[in-house]
């Protein structure tokens, strides 16, 4: 495999003759699939339900409210970008954005340490925290 | 440089952007930001294939900032750019180092992919609740790349693309 022109006609040769060997291949996607196995029990047995919500702009911590005071706030974004976050019921989502692709609204309910609504354009992050775990670590999980 | 290699860039950056243009028509089915089959992904792994390196990475610089300035933002080519070279390192390493399949460097080049933008993302907003994403992205980072890899495959072993001189 020297040149490119090689491998093709290498591999060219290969499907067309004998069968090809995916036994690597296999191996090596059977590991990627089971890393992801593994990032999934990760988050999930990590996940608990949290009791605050954090909201942030630009990186920095704007404003925090408790999970179980149903509210609506207006998050002032960046550069003019506004999200309306409601918390309901113990669960916290962004009801209406003005950002291109309201992506943040589709992102559902949250009510889970680490859960976020994220919107991109607006620079909003609205997380889930615990302020029962502060004392112990990080309020949000890290993998 | 010679004019067929030109030529050849200029059809692929071209290809390249219509199959952007395809993949913005696809409405957002999924949730999560980030999650798209990754059309373009099939001419970069293509340029990598059957011509080489320097090809592949030339068209993907080439097509990340046009269709950045066509379709998206700044921010959106930053996104771009960390999701599209890491994800060209990731699938030139295998290809170089490795005798795995075309399908499974489009793998493992769809997870680097999504890492690469996770990253940026990360980055971009300080916080590190983004990690949840990572989980998602990662299986739909495998699918996309199975997807792309069958299509990438495909088309590499029948379109003979020798240099004509």
């Amino acid at each position: 495999m020297k040149t490119d022109k090689n491998t093709i006609d290498k591999t060219e040769k290969k499907s067309g003759g004998k069968p090809v060997s995916y036994k690597k291949d296999l191996i090596f996607i059977g590991i990627f699939l089971a890393v992801g196995l593994i990032l999934a029990a990760v988050v999930f047995l990590g996940k608990k339900a949290g009791n605050s919500v954090t909201v942030s702009v630009s990186g920095k911590e704007v404003i925090s409210f408790s999970l179980d005071e149903d509210l609506e706030y207006m998050i002032e974004g960046k550069d003019g970008g506004k999200n309306l976050l409601i918390i309901k019921d113990g669960k916290a989502w962004i009801e209406e954005a003005n950002c291109r692709d309201g992506l943040c609204i589709n992102m559902g309910k949250i009510d889970s340490v680490g859960q976020s609504g994220i919107c991109l354009p607006n620079e909003v992050v609205v997380s889930i925290g615990s302020d029962e775990v502060t004392d112990e670590g990080p309020d949000v999980v890290v993998y | 440089m010679k004019t067929s290699k030109f030529t050849k860039y200029g059809l692929l950056i071209a290809l390249a952007l219509i199959m952007s243009y395809i993949e913005a028509q696809i409405p957002v089915f999924f949730a999560i930001p980030g999650i798209k089959l990754g059309l373009t992904n099939v001419v970069v792994l293509f340029a990598l294939y059957a011509m080489d390196f320097k090809s592949a990475f030339i068209i993907n610089i080439f097509r990340i900032i046009l269709v950045g300035f066509m379709f998206g933002n700044g921010v959106s080519i930053l996104f771009s750019l960390a999701g599209g070279f890491l994800s060209l390192l990731v699938m030139v390493l295998l290809k170089k180092f490795t005798d795995l399949k075309i399908i499974t460097v489009s793998v493992a080049g769809g997870i680097a992919h999504n890492i690469g933008q996770i990253i940026v993302a990360m980055l971009m907003l300080q916080t590190n609740s983004i990690a949840w994403y990572l989980l998602v992205l990662w299986f739909t980072g495998i699918a996309a790349g199975v997807l792309v890899g069958i299509i990438g495959g495909e088309v590499v072993k029948r379109v003979r693309w020798e240099d004509q001189n």
